[in-house]
């Protein structure tokens, strides 16, 4: 199957940060449009031009998928971030009143030299490049996405963490003033919390992505930068990320905290064991339309090779 | 009974094509590929909360009779009707399309998962009632008996809304609205004013006079 390509803008088709900050005004003139429909509209997605270009050289990645990505509107108008609303269509009519300049992400915990990380030394970041993974939702969906990203592990190594530190934990933004579902009474405890076991987190698998499609992050997907473990669901993928830390014992997780029964701290991608409420044999192909197909669902999302070894002698049924 | 005679001068056509007008815009929907990314989703939940809100609806009929005076109950079977007609939508969409006739996943899910094994129960407590939703069948069943019958919807209401309820990964506003709405009518039928022979605009006469 061929893999998707898309060119490379040259310096004077990037968009103008004065148009690009447009975008916000639009985006809240067209917020209120959209509440006016009853009907969940993609009406309000913004165009791919209004994104500015990374800096990235496209090379083909051996961990990418040779399925073709889901173009970029599924991508922008069809997410689950629930610090702008539960709907699918929430983030794309709200995230655009965050701000995500400046940005950075403390890093800190059982680490001899802790610091913040400027967002700017990795949008800029030599070693950005593309990953395109099939992103599997603990609901029984899944969309190929072309990342851009960083190896969080490139990252990581670069703090001289202490000997007893054996996971790291990641904190979401907290902004109730900028996002709307903070602000509601229902749903989740903020800050939205996740964790990966400490060979996880440093598994070439697992990036730092800071944009899509070559483009700097849209706010809905995790602006300016999240986490995409491609062998976990989902919601294990952190977004808008402001906070890294080393620690000993396995962190607390914000879906876990909410549902211990329903979703576990390793949340592997795993046909083999059901969600309480529903099946994860196989998932519904996201933009395949109304007689859409369903695929299979593969053990590890399709990275068994890659990452089985990480929980060789593990019970996955009980270590959901 | 003294009623609005404005409540009552459309004929039942206007309600049923009022009724089918959510439908035909879903449908507008798919023909122009316009309901995003997942639109198997958006078919099921959308005609499954068509499929509530006429329910709802059906059952707030005699409660706005008896505390309003508000007198609808010649579109009440308009409003079953469709209310079923949405379920009936709402289980093909995800019979068909979403689960593709896969019977060993539907037979799975209805064996395994409560929030299906409701909504299914739900839609077999309504078959009886929207078969019998005709002049014949409340002759064949008697007035007394039929009654009795479709007094069942109160428990196909709370299931359906019930099964809303428990299919949201967090407690949502909107299936606690309408679970909330469902328990609110059921529980009205408890509280009716006491009927009299009279009906006066100052019930504190009509006491007087009845006693």
């Amino acid at each position: 199957m061929p893999v998707y390509r898309y060119p490379m803008p040259k310096g004077s088709e990037i968009t103008p940060e004065k148009v690009f900050l447009n975008r916000r005004q639009f985006m809240a003139g067209a917020t209120v449009l959209a509440a006016g429909a009853s009907l969940p509209s993609t009406g309000y997605a913004q165009s791919i031009d209004d994104y500015e270009a990374l800096n990235v050289a496209i090379k083909d990645s051996p961990y990418s998928t040779k399925d073709p990505a889901n173009p970029f509107e599924d991508i922008t108008t069809y997410n689950n971030f629930y610090e702008f609303g539960t709907g699918k269509g929430d983030p794309a009519a709200n995230a655009g009143a965050l701000t995500t300049e400046p940005w950075s992400i403390k890093v800190g915990g059982l680490v001899n030299n802790p610091s913040t990380i400027d967002i700017n030394d990795i949008l800029n970041s030599p070693e950005l490049e593309e990953r395109i993974y099939r992103l599997r939702c603990v609901e029984a969906w899944s969309m190929v996405i072309p990342w851009v990203g960083i190896p969080l592990a490139n990252v990581l190594k670069k703090y001289d963490y202490q000997g007893d530190a054996k996971y790291v934990s990641f904190e979401t933004l907290v902004r109730p003033e900028e996002m709307i579902g903070q602000r509601s009474a229902f749903g989740l405890d903020w800050p939205y919390v996740e964790g990966l076991r400490l060979d996880e987190a440093m598994h070439p698998l697992t990036i730092l992505a800071v944009g899509v499609y070559g483009k700097q992050m849209p706010n809905q997907n995790g602006a300016p930068i999240r986490l995409v473990v491609p062998w976990k669901y989902g919601f294990k993928s952190i977004k808008s990320i402001v906070g890294i830390n080393f620690v000993a014992q396995q962190p607390p997780t914000t879906w876990n905290l909410q549902a211990p029964s329903e979703y576990g701290f390793y949340s592997n991608v795993n046909p083999g064991v059901d969600h309480p409420r529903w099946s994860q044999k196989s998932e519904k192909i996201i933009g395949s339309g109304i007689f859409g197909s369903r695929r299979q669902t593969e053990q590890f999302n399709g990275y068994k090779e890659e990452v089985a070894s990480l929980y060789e002698g593990m019970d996955l049924v009980k270590n959901y | 009974m003294a009623q609005s005679k404005l409540w009552t001068k459309a004929p039942t056509w206007v309600v049923y094509s009022l009724g089918f007008l959510p439908a035909a815009y879903l449908v507008y929907g798919v023909v122009t590929n316009s309901l995003g990314p997942d639109p198997i989703a958006v078919l099921e939940n959308n005609l499954g909360e068509h499929a509530l809100q006429f329910l709802l609806l059906g059952l707030a009929i005699t409660p706005l009779m008896r505390f309003a005076k508000i007198n609808l109950v010649k579109y009440r079977r308009a409003i079953g009707l469709i209310a079923f007609f949405y379920v009936v939508l709402h289980l093909l969409v995800y019979t068909l399309l979403d689960r593709q006739l896969d019977l060993n996943a539907i037979i799975g899910d209805i064996w395994k998962r409560p929030y299906i094994t409701i909504g299914m129960s739900a839609f077999l407590l309504l078959v009886p009632l929207a078969i019998t939703s005709n002049n014949f069948s409340i002759r064949k069943l008697g007035a007394a008996t039929w009654n009795k019958l479709h007094k069942i919807v109160y428990a196909a209401v709370i299931l359906g809304a019930l099964h809303y309820m428990l299919l949201t990964k967090t407690w949502q506003l909107e299936p606690i609205i309408y679970f909330t709405l469902a328990v609110l009518l059921v529980a009205s039928r408890k509280f009716y004013p006491k009927r009299k022979k009279q009906t006066r605009q100052n019930p504190q006469t009509s006491k007087t006079q009845t006693a």
